[in-house]
């Protein structure tokens, strides 16, 4: 008996041993990362950053026409992305619930959810770019909306298969149409679920840079117009960190801070209401 | 236990009375007042075997026989599977049935077909006859959503829709009826006054309704069956979540509501079924074995099998 227990001890402390091991790897990883982003990006965060162009190489200057191009085409993205893949969920959850069609759309999503995104980018080109023969800001807008589309279409039909058929039963027994049910019961049922996908694809495209160096381009300049190249904050950093100028590469690493930082608050409001709605 | 008769008030339209050896009872020779419905419509239970009538008819005087549902030679299929066989029932009007049996016997499935619930599924069919008003509801053509309306449903789980009280009400009787705000705030006050619920809730009109109790919220749900003004409620298995002391308070309201509504209720709890209800109707294994006034069904069951079921001994 003796003898067993000692072994079943030690088993146990070396299991968890390992886990210890690879939780340290894992949070040791990240806690490097961030720091690093913070140890160099931290010094050339000023408003300049906020207020200034992307300079020419030897000069100073800041992100701000990558900034206000992050944040176009990431809405532009959504705007296009989420109508689409909340209508398509729903349909998966509430109308064809395991028909033929709704199993095919399943195994395909999850394909392109796991697709590379530079392959996303090569579409959109071949479909976008050349045909209108210029890099332009809505082509970086769609090829974004292509990878939102799998992320909003998974996590809406698995909040939707969340909610308990009883409370669908329960409105339709008072004589309430599906839309109806849909719209006003199962949708608000399952809201803090559908903003937490959505918040998820923001996050995810935000950092997207693949998809956006084959359509949108970048763009030295500031600019608003949809039908011409745009620069994004992913696109800038990929081209400044390459570059063999200081300053660049220091606008660089203050664009990685930002984007992390503004992924992470994403990640974090999308896990709290996440757990808030756990808690009900 | 209180006898039916007892319960009989004078407010209800007695339509016919019947002798114990009565099996059909023709709603036509009820000498003042017309029967809700004008058809003669037999109320016998049959044993599926033998088609004999089951003699458990009320021995005394009768209560009304004016039927507000029959179901006639009903069978039903959860795909292949056979799960309700040739059930004969009536749902006589202002009077509370309760359907008990062991679990499984097709009590749940047979108050989904009056509503036709289970057309939400597919591989379910229903076939045979359910004569809403004389009616066949199982009609193809039949509108659901309006039959919903008329045919009210609350369920074993408290289900209110995740938002306030009042909206919980409110958002049935909208699709339905175009209120002033004034008649609408008073449908609400109504309905839940008939649910017992006013007095704790009345504060609170605007609060979640996740945030009532089990049971509070067990009698929103009857509250908001109750604010469409449907003819007939389905209750399947009310009490089975709550405790003693909200079952009490819903079987007080169910008592309430036969002034106005036709109820059928499924219960596991035989003592539930002997309190609250004017009719009884034993399931057993998909086949309806005894229907009768719950005080007899109760003292003394024509059928072993009911017999053993009430007294515990299977089931």
């Amino acid at each position: 008996m003796a003898l067993y227990d000692r072994r079943r001890r030690r088993r146990s402390e070396i299991y968890l041993g390992l886990c210890y091991v690879a939780v340290g790897i894992g949070l040791g990883a990240l806690a490097l990362i961030l720091m690093t982003l913070v140890y160099s990006g931290f010094r050339g965060l000023s408003l300049g950053v906020f207020t200034q162009m992307t300079p020419p190489p030897g000069s100073n200057g800041g992100l701000l026409n990558a900034i206000i191009g992050s944040l176009i085409m990431t809405a532009l993205g959504m705007l296009i992305g989420t109508p689409i893949g909340i209508l398509a969920g729903t349909y998966m959850a509430e109308y064809g619930r395991n028909t033929k069609l709704t199993l095919t759309v399943r195994f395909i999503n999850d394909i392109l959810l796991s697709a590379p995104s530079i392959v996303i980018g090569l579409f959109i080109y071949e479909v976008m770019v050349v045909r209108m023969g210029h890099f332009s800001a809505i082509a970086g807008a769609v090829a974004l909306a292509v990878i939102v589309i799998p992320v909003v279409v998974r996590t809406t039909e698995d909040m939707l298969l969340l909610v308990p058929d009883t409370l669908r039963e329960a409105a339709r027994a008072l004589g309430l149409p599906c839309v109806t049910v849909i719209r006003k019961v199962l949708y608000r049922a399952a809201r803090a679920g559908l903003i937490t996908g959505v918040l998820l694809a923001v996050a995810r495209i935000s950092g997207e840079t693949a998809p956006l160096l084959f359509t949108a381009l970048n763009n030295q300049f500031y600019s608003t117009n949809l039908n011409a190249p745009m620069a994004s904050l992913p696109a800038v950093i990929f081209q400044f960190a390459l570059s063999p100028y200081k300053e660049w590469q220091q606008l660089a690493w203050t664009g990685a801070l930002l984007i992390t930082f503004a992924v992470l608050t994403l990640s974090v409001t999308a896990r709290a209401l996440q757990t808030e709605r756990g808690k009900r | 236990m209180s006898s039916p008769d007892s319960e009989l008030q004078p407010g209800h339209p007695v339509v016919a009375k019947i002798s114990p050896s009565a099996v059909y009872v023709d709603s036509s020779s009820a000498d003042d007042e017309p029967p809700a419905i004008g058809i003669p419509i037999p109320i016998r239970a049959h044993s599926p075997q033998t088609d004999e009538p089951v003699p458990s008819q009320p021995r005394e005087k009768s209560p009304l026989v004016a039927q507000k549902i029959t179901v006639r030679s009903l069978d039903f299929y959860y795909g292949s599977n056979h799960a309700l066989k040739s059930i004969n029932v009536p749902l006589y009007a202002n009077q509370v049935t309760a359907f008990i049996g062991p679990s499984g016997c097709g009590k749940s499935t047979l108050l989904r077909v009056l509503n036709r619930m289970y057309d939400l599924y597919p591989h379910q069919n229903a076939r045979g006859e359910v004569l809403l008003d004389g009616e066949n509801i199982l009609h193809p053509k039949q509108d659901l959503n309006l039959l919903r309306a008329r045919v009210g449903m609350v369920f074993q789980k408290p289900t209110p829709f995740p938002m306030s009280i009042h909206d919980n009400i409110a958002f049935g009787v909208k699709l339905y009826h175009r209120l002033p705000k004034s008649e609408l705030s008073d449908r609400i006050e109504a309905a839940l006054r008939q649910a017992a619920l006013w007095d704790e809730v009345k504060d609170k009109l605007g609060s979640p309704g996740l945030s009532l109790s089990g049971g509070q919220q067990q009698r929103l749900c009857i509250a908001r069956t109750v604010a469409l003004q449907p003819e007939v409620i389905l209750l399947d298995e009310p009490c089975s979540a709550l405790d003693p002391i909200s079952t009490a308070k819903i079987e007080e309201t169910i008592d309430e509501l036969k002034e106005k509504y036709t109820i059928a209720i499924v219960t596991h709890n035989m003592q539930q079924a002997a309190r609250v209800s004017d009719y009884t109707a034993f399931m057993y294994l998909g086949e309806l074995i005894e229907f009768g006034v719950t005080s007899h069904i109760f003292t003394s069951p024509a059928k072993k099998q009911t017999q053993n079921y009430i007294t515990g001994r299977f089931g």
